[in-house]
Formats: C-alpha cells, sequence, structure tokens
C-alpha cells in the first residue's frame, strides 16, 4: 500500500522533472503551482465527498468566494468612494439587520398561521427599504473613476491574511447552503449547490460595486517580491550567477514561482496534517459509519444531520482557502474565468481519479489532472495534426479541427471519469480501511 | 383605455416570452422527470443533450441552406430537427449501452449514476465544442414576427402593441403537439403504461413480465427526442450557446422538482410556473405602473424586483422553497 504511493509520488515527480528539462524549470514550476491549488480543492471535495458521501458540484461557487475575499482585503481601499457612499451603504447595513431582526422577532410571536405570510410581507418591505439607501449608494460608487476604481475597494491588508479569512468566508457560505439542503436527498444537494455557485459568480459578475465585475480587479498585492526589483537587488544578481543563469529576468520569475511554491506547499501541508489527523481520529471513524450506513449510525445515536453540515462546512472552507490562493497567484479576480467544467466538475474528477476518502489520493488527483489538463492541448494539437495530416494543411476541415483541438481536454476528463468509475471504482490510491484485519480476526 | 394598454404591454414583455420560454423548460424537464422516473437519477448531462441535438440540427439546417432547400415563411430548421433528434436519440442510447447499463445490472447507488452523468456530460461537451467551437452561432431564417408591433398596436387601436414572434408560435404549437402525443403514449399504449408501471415498483413491474430494458430504451428515446427539439427551440427563439446549456440545467431541475419528480403533468406545470416568475420578477414594471396610476405620474425607479442577471437566483429560491415546504413537489412525486 505505502510502496504504491510511494510509487505514484515518484512517478509523478519524475513527470514534472521532465517537464522542468525538456520545456523549461519556469513551465515546471508554474504547472505544480496550480497542481497544489488543485491538490487542496481536492482535499476540500474528498472531505465532502469522501468522508461523508455529499455530492458537492458548487465547488466554484466557494472557489470564487474565496477569490473575492483575497480581493476585498488586500486591495487599498477606494477613499472617494467611501466618503460618496459610506453613509448609504451602513444605512442599507442597517435595514438588513432590521428585516432579520423584525423577522426572526414576528415568527416567535405571530400565530403559527400567520407566519409564512406575515415574513413574506416583512422581507418585501426590508427589500425595498434597502433599495432606498442601496441604489443610490451603488451608482455613486460605480460613477467614481469608472475605468480605474468604481468600486468600494478593500482593507488594504496584506494578502495572506486573506487565505485563512477566505476560508471562513466559504465556510459561512457552506453553512447557509447546507443548512437548507442538507438531510434532504442527495440529488437535492446537488442541485442545490449547482444553483448557489451560479448566484454567487453572478454576484461578483455583476455587483461592479463590490467586485468591479467584469471590469476584473487586477494589480492584487503580492506575498513575495517582484519580478522587476528582483534583477535590479545586487543580492539577487549574485545568487543567478552563482547557479550560473543564462537570462536574468528567466530566473527571476523562476525565483518568484519558488516563492509561491514554498507558500502553498505550506497550506497543502497544515491542511493535509488536520485532515488525517481527522480522518484517524474518533471523529473520522463515525463520518465513515454515516458515510457507509446511515441509518445504523442514526441509531447508534449520531447527530447525522450535524455531522453532514460539519464536514460540508470544513470542505467548503478549503476549497475557499483554495480560492484566495487562486487569485493570489493570478494577481487578479475576472469572474468571467469561473465556469463550471473546471472549477467543479474537474476538481470531482481529480478526487475520483485519485481515490475518494484517501487524502492522499486526492492530493495525486489534483496532481495529475491538473497536469493532464494543461498539457492535453500541446497533446491535443499534436494528435489533431497527425490525424489531419493527410488531408493536407489547406484543408478547412483540418483547420477547423486543430482549432478545437484545446477542446481535446474535456473529452480526455470525461473518459477518465468514465474508465475510472468502471474499472477502478475505488481510485489509484483506494481508502484504507481495517476491514481485511478485522475479517481475518473473525473468521 | 389606460388599463387595456398596461395588459397590452404585459402581454407583450411577460405574458408571451414567459410562455414560449416555459414552453422550452417543459420539454427539457419532462426529459429529466422521465430519467428520474425511471433510471432514479439526476441527469447532469441532459443540458449537453440537448445541446448535442441541436448542434447537429445546426449544422443540418447550414447543409440545407447551402443546398437552397427552404420551407418559407418557417425556419430551415424545422426541416432539419428529425435528424438531431435522432441524432440525440442515438447519442443516449450509446452511452445508456456503454456507460449507463453496468451500473444499472449493479444496482449502484443513484449518486454514483449522477457522478457518471458527470463524465457523460464531459465527453458530450467536448464532442460539442470541437465540432462546432464555443462561439453563438445563429441558424433561423424565415419570416421573423408573425404579428409585429406597429400592426398589432394599429389592429387592436392601443398605444402598446402585442408582438408574436414566430419562433415563439412555433416552440408553442411544436410543445403542444409532443405533449399530447406523450400523453396519448403514457396513458394508452402497452409501451406508455409499462413505462409508468415501472416508474412506480419496479420490482412489481419485473414480476408481471415487464422488460426493463426496452422500457429504459424506450425512455431514453423520448428524453432524447424531447431534448433535441427543446434546445432547437430555445436556439431558435434565443440563439445557440454551447455554454449556456449548463445554465439550463438549473431551471429545468427546479421545474422537476417543483413539480414532483417522475410526474410528467408536474413538469410541464412546474416549467411554466419558473418561466413565469422569471420573467415576471425580472421585468421593469415602470411603463407599466405608469399606465395604471393617474395622469402624468411615474415611478422614480424601474421598479424591477431583480435585474436580469439573477435570473438563475429565481429558479433557486423556488427550488428552495420547494425543498423547505413541500419537498415531494406540487404533484406528490418520488421521493427516492
Amino acid at each position: 500500500m505505502t510502496k504504491r504511493v510511494a510509487l505514484l509520488y515518484g512517478l509523478m515527480c519524475l513527470v514534472l522533472i521532465a517537464i522542468g528539462f525538456l520545456q523549461s524549470w519556469n513551465v515546471a514550476f508554474g504547472i505544480f503551482n496550480l497542481c497544489v491549488i488543485s491538490a487542496v480543492m481536492a482535499l476540500g471535495v474528498n472531505m465532502q465527498w469522501g468522508y461523508a458521501g455529499l455530492f458537492n458540484v458548487g465547488v466554484m461557487g466557494f472557489t470564487a468566494l474565496g477569490g473575492l475575499t483575497a480581493v476585498l482585503v488586500s486591495m487599498p481601499p477606494v477613499g472617494e468612494a467611501w466618503a460618496v457612499a459610506g453613509g448609504d451603504i451602513a444605512l442599507s447595513l442597517l435595514s438588513l439587520a432590521a428585516t432579520i431582526v423584525a423577522v426572526i422577532y414576528a415568527r416567535r410571536f405571530v400565530h403559527p398561521a400567520l407566519k409564512l405570510p406575515v415574513t413574506l410581507v416583512l422581507l418585501l418591505a426590508g427589500y425595498f427599504l434597502i433599495g432606498v439607501f442601496f441604489g443610490p449608494a451603488t451608482d455613486a460608487i460605480e460613477s467614481i473613476d469608472p475605468a480605474l476604481s468604481g468600486y468600494l475597494g478593500g482593507a488594504g491588508l496584506p494578502v495572506l491574511v486573506a487565505w485563512p479569512l477566505a476560508g471562513l468566508v466559504a465556510a459561512g457560505g457552506g453553512w447557509l447552503i447546507g443548512r437548507i439542503a442538507l438531510g434532504l436527498r442527495a440529488d437535492y444537494l446537488a442541485i442545490a449547490t449547482l444553483g448557489i455557485s451560479e448566484i454567487i459568480i453572478a454576484i461578483i459578475k455583476y455587483e461592479e460595486w463590490l467586485s468591479r465585475g467584469v471590469k476584473n480587479v487586477t494589480g492584487i498585492p503580492r506575498p513575495v517580491p517582484y519580478e522587476v526589483d528582483l534583477i535590479e537587488s545586487e543580492w539577487f544578481i549574485s545568487l543567478a550567477n552563482f547557479f550560473g543563469a543564462a537570462e536574468i529576468s528567466d530566473a527571476a520569475s523562476l525565483f518568484v514561482k519558488l516563492c509561491y511554491a514554498v507558500l502553498f506547499v505550506i497550506v497543502l501541508a497544515i491542511i493535509m496534517w488536520f485532515a488525517e489527523r481527522a480522518l484517524k481520529s474518533p471523529w473520522g471513524r463515525m463520518m465513515r459509519a454515516i458515510r457507509d450506513n446511515r441509518d445504523a449510525a442514526a441509531a447508534m445515536g449520531k447527530d447525522v444531520k450535524r455531522r453532514h453540515l460539519q464536514t460540508f462546512v470544513l470542505g467548503c472552507a478549503v476549497c475557499g482557502i483554495a480560492g484566495a490562493m487562486l487569485t493570489t497567484l493570478d494577481g487578479q479576480l475576472t469572474p468571467t474565468s469561473y465556469i463550471p467544467l473546471r472549477y467543479t466538475f474537474l476538481i470531482w474528477v481529480m478526487v475520483i481519479l485519485g481515490g475518494s476518502g484517501n487524502n492522499w489520493g486526492s492530493i495525486l488527483g489534483g496532481f495529475i489532472i491538473w497536469f493532464l489538463w494543461v498539457e492535453a492541448e500541446p497533446f491535443g494539437n499534436w494528435f489533431m495534426s497527425t490525424i489531419t495530416a493527410p488531408l493536407g494543411g489547406g484543408s478547412e476541415l483540418a483547420q477547423h479541427l486543430v482549432a478545437g483541438a484545446a477542446y481535446m481536454r474535456y473529452l480526455m476528463m470525461g473518459a477518465i471519469l468514465l474508465i475510472v468509475m468502471r474499472f477502478a471504482p475505488k481510485g489509484l490510491i483506494p481508502e484504507a480501511t481495517n476491514r481485511s484485519t478485522a475479517m481475518t480476526r473473525s473468521s | 383605455m389606460e388599463i387595456l394598454n398596461a395588459l397590452a404591454l404585459f402581454t407583450n414583455f411577460v405574458v408571451v416570452p414567459a410562455t414560449a420560454y416555459g414552453a422550452q423548460l417543459a420539454l427539457g424537464a419532462l426529459g429529466v422527470t422521465l430519467i428520474f422516473g425511471i433510471l432514479r437519477f439526476a441527469n447532469f448531462a441532459h443540458g449537453e443533450l440537448m445541446s448535442f441535438g441541436t448542434m447537429i440540427t445546426i449544422l443540418v439546417t447550414w447543409f440545407l441552406q447551402n443546398m437552397g432547400v427552404s420551407i418559407a415563411p418557417f425556419p430551415t430548421a424545422l426541416l432539419a430537427l428529425p435528424i438531431g433528434v435522432l441524432a440525440a436519440i442515438s447519442m443516449a442510447l450509446v452511452m445508456d449501452r456503454m456507460v449507463f447499463r453496468f451500473y444499472r445490472k449493479q444496482r449502484s447507488n443513484p449518486i454514483v449514476f449522477a457522478i457518471v452523468s458527470v463524465g457523460v456530460m464531459f465527453l458530450i461537451a467536448g464532442i460539442i465544442r470541437i465540432v462546432i467551437g464555443p462561439a453563438d452561432q445563429s441558424f433561423a431564417d424565415g419570416e421573423r414576427f408573425i404579428i409585429g408591433a406597429i400592426d398589432s398596436r394599429r389592429a387592436l387601436g392601443l398605444d402598446e402593441g402585442i408582438a408574436i414572434k414566430q419562433s415563439q408560435l412555433i416552440t408553442v404549437v411544436v410543445t403542444a403537439i409532443v405533449v399530447a402525443w406523450l400523453f396519448w403514449f403514457l396513458q394508452k399504449t402497452r409501451s406508455g403504461k409499462a413505462m409508468r408501471a415501472y416508474s412506480d415498483d419496479e420490482d412489481l413491474a419485473l414480476l408481471s413480465g415487464i422488460n426493463p430494458e426496452r422500457v429504459v430504451m424506450i425512455c431514453w428515446v423520448i428524453a432524447a427526442a424531447l431534448a433535441a427539439i427543446a434546445g432547437t427551440l430555445y436556439g431558435l427563439d434565443k440563439t445557440y450557446k454551447p455554454f449556456i446549456f449548463l445554465q439550463i440545467l438549473l431551471p429545468i431541475f427546479a421545474a422537476t422538482i417543483l413539480g414532483g419528480i417522475g410526474q410528467p403533468v408536474g413538469a410541464i406545470l412546474g416549467a411554466f410556473i419558473v418561466a413565469f416568475s422569471e420573467v415576471t420578477v425580472t421585468y421593469a414594471f415602470k411603463k407599466f405602473l405608469t399606465y395604471l396610476g393617474p395622469t402624468d405620474w411615474a415611478p422614480d425607479g424601474l421598479v424591477q424586483l431583480l435585474s436580469t442577471d439573477y435570473k438563475f437566483a429565481v429558479s433557486f429560491i423556488i427550488l428552495v422553497a420547494v425543498l423547505l415546504i413541500r419537498p415531494t413537489g406540487i404533484i406528490r412525486g418520488k421521493v427516492i
């Protein structure tokens, strides 16, 4: 078992090293960084699916929440916008709070038959009340220098602070949706999470006062040095000379990627440590018991719904952290780049391929699938040009097929998911169970 | 007069588009509900199946347009639709044979089916993007309007006209025909009765000598045909974009659950409720209220409950409300 893990991880390392020698170390570390982020997301999904059997197809939404948190924490605040609209924003928040309090209060004291109509009336009234302050505020914010800012900005804190905060924000979102959809049949959770993720993306896309929407936030402050500063600093030049780097700018971007890699690996290691501890603890055994036989676990007095909510929230938090890391690495938030095939279903392929329920498997799955996803494009180009070679380069069909080669990756991911589910449903590194030992003991 | 103007305005901007949209959703939701009822899983690949059928229809339409074939004033796509339907059916049957049958034999958990359907979704999405590319495609031809805004204004003698696009009328007519046929099939024919029996109680149906593979095959044929028709009508009415078919899954699922899982009548009802709520909530009532209110008075804002950007939120809120208030749906469906 452990031999197999070591072998598979070793192979993955070799492949990345080969990329380093064949393409370039910059490419290799670029892929490695995104592999680590993918691995973190896969760990989050594994907590939900592998530990508890929850089918969450809203990973994209929680990742995007993490990305938004990174922006809101790290970008400098736009003072003018706060000055113009701060009062109205505060008033809208107050009205929101008042509405919530009124609804809770009314639901407690009103006759049960009137609960629903009273709640609806209060919600509607609250909605319009918030609109009175909120509409002018957003208009004012969005009209301030729309080409450069046009939003509230962030808190101006270091971006690393955003990573744990992103986990908290995503956990809050997960708690809300989990409260509603958990405890019902499994497909409902899937459909509800699909919905919430689309709504989160819509909010980020269209609430320009918050996130600049489709105008994107760029230039998010980095936790690592900038290339331009590096190539001018003396210590770096002597370091590059010491390693015999041919091109100083290449060396600088490699150095930056290495710094990111170190940060990401630290995060991955921390999360992995907690995840493994949790899985091996009595809590982990209880989760597996609930997953494998819900009714039996409930009969033993386990609060199934509460435990499900707990793991769901934890998994969402991990996805949120990964989202913040991704936005930090990109240095920008581009809401239009969030599509479910890439941010939700691809992560699922990672978890299934790696081995549901096994954290080492999820990390490996994250590495393999991200690697294939990136390398599918050159491979697809090669494949398409080979099969269209007999047609000649000028033929329209050949050109069309070569243009579509990038989408070979969808085919590849579909094929991997189907093949794994069919022939190795436990994945590359199957979940470690004590069942075999238990059986020998009983016989 | 003012009231009539307001009504005409409302009909033009809410009732007509919502009816067409509801009909398109109904066809999609019928397919999803049949698969839910017979195969007992949420088919995430249904949107891509719609997209695939539409894509083949578009390709055949282009071919026919190049050949100079046309059935003006109707859109050429109607002539191409049968081939799109056949393509979607073949795709569904191939996927069932290659993928889903194995898990049916194993009696796998519905979640396993749902995950596998994600794999199928990836495959079909890849094929679509390689063949036709990710960009928008327009393929509608023929007359655009049956009744233009100006003509109807004159005919009704009002300030507001009711324009009806040809695609909207075709959508409603085609949906009515297909749905009537489907209900006749489910209620009157032997195969339809077998399907309902199988959906009600699998074991009892097997004991009565119903061949499950045949029921499943018919289910896929119907669901795929409906999917191709729904996708093509949606494309004719709006435009064809490959990525939209993942987003349209949400209203379709919402309609299915709202109507009651496995209930064809419920699916149709649910689809129209979702469509009407979506269009009404995102419609700006400013002009409507201007007609109704006193003269020389107009509301300040747009009087729009939700901006159109958040139309998924409507399906989502409906979904959540159903989950909280009546998880079985309007017409008591299964809770598997």
